[in-house]
């Protein structure tokens, strides 16, 4: 199996030098450039090769970049943004790539710059993640060092620059227009579109801000063409996804797979199955704003077209598992309080609905909820829905929720009847199992 | 007043963006790193530095969580409560921590060792529960590894 992302990635967690990279093709995508692949080949190179968006939207890269103004009347200077606020809980691939290979993102980095003509990059980075941080400081250094930025590209006149911004934490960053403001130095609130952040995103100019993962991809596809992007899928979106999973699973982890591999495969075939005792209930198959799947759903090829709208969507393709010792209202009530804590503020559904939730499920936890919670944390669902609200952060926080409903419905009724939690006896069960 | 490797690392700072307004939060992390937290004195200091008002400074440092408006102890602890690891007993690791150390979320232990705070996913989810001391990130944590861990961080 081919793993264009992760093949050279040190088992033993080191990271990879400038030379180390070159070795095996590092930088080559960037002589095809100079030998006559213009911006808009290259847009249409990855839009042929069915590139999606790898932070969860799973939008067409090339789409996302044809918005964007060019020629000679385009505003300057364009700005490419790779998004590394990897918040979204129980996600960890954006790590495993920029602490492994911190090159591989500069170079996808100059790729995605040339294909605007945005002459300027910058890395926004969550502030936790201090030891990608270290890693890109030195690779940028290197790259600048041997060329590859700052200075014309070798017989040509494109020339671009990388910055790394280490922010100072808040989930809502992850959203680009959020993200926008903080690297502007504001709040991270995020901003109405239109218009989109291609005409009029980063200090008024042109930008596009693309997810890590995504940008790790570009490389790829410029070495090997479109083609061979497209076989190394299962389905109709192309090339491999890293497919993580959490939980009590027994083998939690991360693997580069063909995009369309079932849950069941990673959770079975790589994962191990379950951990010793405990059964399989659900589990939420990209990060916590996706809606849970159950045994019936885990034979569904994994990608961002086969999965129905009615099910859910892949979201980051890294699962966390919900067994049979654990609560599912408690688990839901984690995420939401989460959403909670994580709202910034800015619109009223989102920053007192989402508080307002985490309560109505604190009350079934404490014996003291009604068959009316029940309605109302399903209205809740409904007002918060897209469409109520500034942003996805809340209508994100109401898929677990809306699903949970639907798929453990009698865990719920089972609190309200019994008046408390089910699992809470068994809690100090739960420790041994751990 | 600002020192001088202060003011050299803000600075420093200022030259990735195109107006002095964009470095704040660079700015605020910087000097955090130097003070520990983010006093009034030193919101007017960094917001002389900027050009742009306190106020202004003051939006963004209580925005941002690894932001300290506070003064915290010598060492910041940071429990993942995210999913992944409150499924692996992250209350636990918690609850230990406060018996040992005497400071519950958002507290500072009596002898100003430990500030501990709860932390979004730490993205270690793969070896929950995570647990992060000032920049060092600790996974597959129990409650009896607490101590042994905690050891080095004086």
């Amino acid at each position: 199996m081919e793993r264009p992302l992760t093949q050279h990635i040190h088992p033993d967690g080191t990271t990879r030098t400038l030379r180390e990279y070159v070795k095996t093709g590092g930088y080559r995508s960037l002589q095809r450039l100079s030998s006559g692949l213009a911006p808009k080949d290259l847009q249409r190179l990855v839009t042929d090769a069915g590139l999606r968006g790898r932070g969860g939207g799973g939008f067409l890269t090339g789409t996302k970049w044809s918005f964007v103004p060019m020629g000679a009347d385009a505003q300057k200077p364009k700005y490419i943004v790779a998004n590394g606020d990897e918040m979204e809980p129980g996600t960890f691939k954006d790590r495993v790539l920029m602490e492994g290979d911190p090159h591989g993102l500069v170079e996808g980095m100059i790729l995605a710059g040339y294909a605007i003509d945005a002459e300027i990059g910058y890395i926004f980075l969550r502030g936790e993640y201090h030891l990608s941080a270290q890693r890109l400081t030195e690779a940028i250094a290197e790259a600048y060092a041997a060329g590859y930025l700052g200075k014309p590209l070798p017989g040509m006149g494109f020339r671009f620059d990388l910055h790394l911004h280490a922010s100072a934490g808040r989930y809502i960053c992850g959203e680009e227009t959020a993200l926008i403001n903080a690297l502007e130095g504001k709040r991270a609130v995020p901003r109405a579109k239109p218009p989109f952040p291609q005409t009029v995103g980063l200090w008024g100019k042109p930008t596009v801000v693309q997810n890590v993962e995504t940008l790790y991809n570009i490389p790829h596809i410029v070495n090997q063409g479109s083609d061979w992007y497209h076989r190394l899928s299962r389905t109709q979106d192309g090339g491999t996804k890293i497919y993580g999973i959490s939980g009590r699973v027994a083998n939690p982890g991360w693997w580069e797979l063909p995009l369309g591999t079932t849950a069941r495969e990673v959770l079975e075939r790589y994962a191990g199955g379950m951990a010793d005792g405990v059964r399989f209930r659900g589990l939420l198959p990209g990060g916590i704003s996706t809606a849970f799947m159950t045994e019936e759903h885990l034979d569904l090829p994994l990608d961002f077209s086969s999965i129905p709208p009615e099910v859910g969507r892949l979201g980051t393709a890294t699962m966390i598992v919900l067994d049979d010792h654990t609560c599912p209202v408690r688990f839901v009530l984690n995420l939401e309080k989460f959403f909670a804590r994580e709202s910034c503020g800015w619109c009223t559904p989102c920053r007192e609905g989402l508080p307002w939730v985490a309560r109505i499920l604190m009350s079934f936890e404490e014996g003291r909820a009604t068959s009316e919670d029940l309605s109302l944390l399903k209205m809740h669902a409904k007002w918060l829905a897209p469409g109520h609200t500034f942003c996805g952060l809340a209508p994100g926080a109401m898929a677990p929720l809306q699903s949970a409903l639907k798929y453990f419905h009698d865990d719920f009724e089972r609190h309200i009847s019994t008046e408390g939690c089910p699992w809470s006896k068994k809690s100090s069960q739960q420790r041994v199992l751990v | 007043m600002l020192s001088e490797i202060e003011r050299r690392e803000l600075e420093d700072a200022v030259k990735h963006y195109p107006d002095k307004r964009g470095a704040t939060i660079d700015a605020l992390l910087t000097i955090q790193r130097r003070r520990g937290w983010i006093s009034d004195d030193t919101l007017l200091e960094i917001a002389q530095f900027l050009e742009i008002t306190v106020e202004d400074v003051d939006s963004i440092a209580t925005f941002y969580n690894l932001v300290f408006r506070k003064p915290v102890g010598r060492h910041v602890a940071f429990v993942c409560d995210s999913i992944s690891c409150w499924i692996k007993g992250c209350e636990q690791v918690q609850e230990q921590i406060k018996t040992l150390y005497n400071a519950d979320l958002g507290q500072t232990s009596p002898d100003g060792r430990l500030t501990v705070l709860p932390i979004a996913c730490l993205g270690q989810c793969e070896r929950a529960p995570a647990l992060m001391i000032d920049q060092d990130v600790y996974g597959d944590v129990t409650p009896e590894k607490i101590e042994q861990i905690v050891e080095k961080y004086k």
